[in-house]
């Protein structure tokens, strides 16, 4: 038998016996998330077994090397385990910024004491890590960022000082990976460094941002004197800009990728138009019955192509320019939907709080509010269009 | 399910008809007809060049003289000829009239047709619209029983290449009062040079062939009718399906190719002493035209692919939405086209005018985009 197949059939046992049945029912929503941490909640004590099971063989974060906490599995190989919690119906057992955006970029960049300390916890999800890039003032131009890291007389600490916002979970967090000003004289990409500040560390306030939806994901972390070990830089002094911006393309994939994800579970407009509308959606209102179609086809289009580059990527072509859309027009189609959604509703689509709407309705509208802040955050749809026009269609600055 | 990325063997089928194309017939071949006002509009040794490399009867199966390939390969002929304009009998012979002959036709009547189809030497048009938009249920010409067979009364006005085709299958109502029902419909194959035939030419913008063609009593024979009579509704749409999708691979080379250009045209146009793709107001329409491009590239793949494949039930949803997106797509870049060149952009000199004109016909072709969304909401029953 083919050696695939093998792990195929140990890996489904494996997740049979060690997956909780609770485990294997879908979840009700992002509350049924799991980000882990020191400060980590859980809504039901089986997430926590199963985390500690998967961490255990480093399948949350598979294809990382072991010796680091990781799978060590194959690329190949980290498909099969995807296609049989697929089947199973298991959940994902951790999210994390740290395994989507830090992780790697600490394999590529990190030093060996990097990657020893900080892999393995986030691999059992013992760490949970938020993103310090943007400032009030740096927002889609991030390398004019003004926070600043000075070394200290000794030489063993950066001192730093300045303000970062739009830190996703930075509440919830306990390490924050950050970019900082080390070089005041350089150009101001060359001035960049990578660091890694523990949130415990004394001079460091958060405060969350309530958004229009209501909900407060983001938050301002406010670094007064910080002090910050030297060996906590990743790369070289003034070499954060090329690691910000290798970071930032795995956010890019990861935010076309959950509005893909959110999507799929998600009423289809057609079903949503027939509810409010009656079954004669022509007859009920023509133009938002065209602005349904339209936005219908135009997903069709955007899944296939999709489909199209992850099947260009299994032939083992290289990318084609067709991967820099995607959270361009992922996020802006979803935007789209969701308008749509409250067009259809109508009254029912504007509803705040309390009985008099229904909880699916109030999601909805909620889930509308949040789409807003996809097209800004990750790179805004205008910086998308920018890099599109210079990297692929080569028009000059 | 067949992949959305091209195999070795497509890949060549793809620069072989690129090679050919390029040589034998780039835009200025397509100038060169027009200006002459050529009577037949499009050249017979082209075509028959072209049917010789096996490039027209690529997806008729091998039986009658075809490659029997499927539409998958066709797709990459059309967009090369889409891209250079080039004017050819391929949509109404290959395509559309084949398609009804491969589906309804007897034997006989497939052995007797496609092998002239496939050595390039037969033409056919495919008569079905009537009306001044695309309505195929709209069938008011009438195929009245006679002892011998029929009797074809009625009018046919925009028949793509019906004025050049040996032989035509004509939609014809020959059961149902109304004149907009599915029910009734029979395909008939009429010679043009049949008695009671009169066909004329008619200009378009795009300088390809329409033709109105008028049935003043011809007599069509038992042994003429395709398929069952009065049965040709699911045919005549499964046809069009095909059409459909084959147009909106024409149209992606073309407009990929409007596209190019223009893009080539911003990073050497100097304004202001720099070159006008420097400019933001221009880079992002152009972003957003790549983006566009790039879906739609995507649902003609899968629209073709999907046509070659018989156990596919999401064929005319495909249809409707390649023919749907792919013309709003070109229709915005040609426009832009057009506008990004500035003044030298409508002068016929520059062919993006040319682009901007094939788009406009091509568009409504076989349905506008507003058509086919209407059908996509209907056939997904909202």
């Amino acid at each position: 038998m083919h050696d695939l197949e093998v792990f195929r059939r140990e890996v489904r046992a494996w997740l049979e016996a060690s997956c909780p049945a609770s485990m294997r029912t879908p979840q009700r929503g992002d509350i049924d998330d799991v980000w882990g941490g020191r400060r980590a909640t859980w809504q039901h004590p089986d997430q926590k077994v199963w985390l500690e099971r998967m961490a255990s063989r480093g399948w949350t974060a598979p294809t990382w090397p072991k010796e680091y906490g990781g799978g060590g599995l194959a690329p190949a190989e980290a498909r099969v385990l995807e296609q049989e919690m697929r089947a199973l119906g298991c959940r994902i057992a951790l999210r994390s910024f740290g395994l989507w955006m830090l992780g790697p970029v600490l394999l590529q960049f990190g030093s060996e004491a990097q990657k020893r300390e900080h892999l393995p916890r986030i691999v059992g999800g013992e760490i949970r890590w938020c993103q310090g890039y943007s400032e009030p003032a740096a927002g889609s131009d991030l390398a004019s960022l003004q926070t600043r890291a000075v070394l200290d007389d000794t030489g063993t600490n950066y001192i730093v000082n300045g303000q970062k916002v739009w830190t996703s979970h930075a509440d919830k967090a306990d390490w924050m990976f950050c970019l900082v000003r080390t070089d005041l004289e350089a150009k101001k990409h060359e001035g960049i460094s990578f660091l890694l500040i523990d949130m415990q560390s004394p001079g460091i306030a958060v405060r969350p941002i309530q958004l229009i939806s209501g909900s407060s994901p983001f938050c301002e972390s406010f670094f007064d004197d910080v002090r910050v070990p030297v060996g906590n830089l990743v790369g070289k002094p003034g070499g954060g800009w090329g690691i910000a911006k290798a970071l930032l393309e795995h956010e890019r994939a990861l935010i076309s990728n959950m509005r893909e994800r959110a999507a799929a579970g998600e009423e289809a407009l057609e079903s949503l138009a027939r509810r409010y509308l009656g079954n004669d959606v022509r007859a009920a209102d023509p133009v938002l019955r065209d602005r349904i179609t339209q936005a219908s086809m135009d997903d069709l289009c955007s899944k296939l192509t999709l489909r199209r580059s992850a099947e260009a990527a299994k032939a083992g072509k290289a990318p084609g320019p067709e991967t820099s859309m995607f959270k361009l027009y992922g996020t802006e189609l979803s935007k789209r939907r969701r308008e749509i959604k409250i067009a259809i509703m109508g009254f029912a689509g504007v509803g705040w709080s309390g009985d008099g709407y229904a909880a699916d309705e109030l999601a909805i509208t909620r889930d509308w509010l949040r789409s807003r802040a996809s097209s800004i955050e990750g790179g805004s749809s205008e910086i998308q269009l920018n890099i599109i026009a210079k990297r692929v269609l080569g028009l000059p600055d | 399910m067949q992949s959305l990325v091209l195999t070795e063997d497509q890949e060549d089928i793809r620069r072989t008809a690129r090679a050919f194309v390029q040589e034998r017939a780039p835009v200025t071949h397509f100038r060169a007809l027009r200006d002459a006002g050529d009577a037949l509009g499009f050249s017979r040794d082209l075509w028959r060049d072209l049917a010789q490399l096996g490039l027209s009867g690529m997806a008729v199966p091998e039986a009658y003289g075809g490659g029997g390939l499927g539409f998958a390969e066709l797709g990459l002929v059309l967009e090369e000829l889409g891209r250079n304009l080039v004017p050819t009998p391929f949509l109404s012979t290959v395509v559309l009239a084949t398609g009804a002959v491969l589906r309804a036709g007897s034997e006989a009547q497939r052995k007797d047709i496609l092998p002239g189809v496939c050595s390039g030497e037969r033409l056919l048009a495919f008569a079905h619209d009537e009306g001044t938009r695309h309505a195929p249920w709209r069938v008011a010409t009438r195929a009245e029983r006679t002892p011998g067979g029929y009797r074809l009364v009625g009018e046919k006005s925009f028949v793509l290449d019906g004025h050049v085709a040996d032989t035509l299958v004509v939609v014809a109502r020959t059961d149902g009062a109304q004149d907009d029902a599915r029910d009734g419909l029979t395909l008939l194959l009429v010679p043009r040079d049949a008695a009671g035939v009169t066909v004329q030419r008619l200009e378009t913008i795009d300088s390809r062939n329409l033709a109105r063609v008028r049935f003043e009593g011809v007599a069509v024979a038992e042994a003429a009718v395709l398929g069952k009579p009065g049965e040709a509704a699911a045919v005549v749409e499964a046809v069009l399906d095909r059409g459909a999708v084959a147009l909106a691979a024409e149209m992606f080379g073309g407009l990929c190719e409007a596209f190019e250009r223009t893009v080539a045209y911003l990073k050497v146009r100097k304004q202001f002493g720099v070159a006008i793709g420097s400019f933001q107001a221009l880079k992002h329409r152009a972003a957003h035209m790549f983006c566009e491009v790039e879906l739609a590239r995507s649902i003609v793949l899968e629209s073709l692919r999907a046509l070659d494949d018989d156990s596919r039930t999401d064929v005319s949803l495909l249809a409707s939405t390649a023919k749907a997106r792919v013309s709003d797509t070109y229709m915005l870049v040609a426009s832009e086209a057009i506008q990004m060149h500035g003044g030298i952009g409508v002068t016929d000199e520059l062919d993006i005018g040319l682009y901007y004109k094939r788009a406009r016909v091509a568009a409504m072709t076989l349905g506008e985009a507003s058509y086919h969304r209407d059908r996509f909401a209907r056939l997904k029953g909202y």
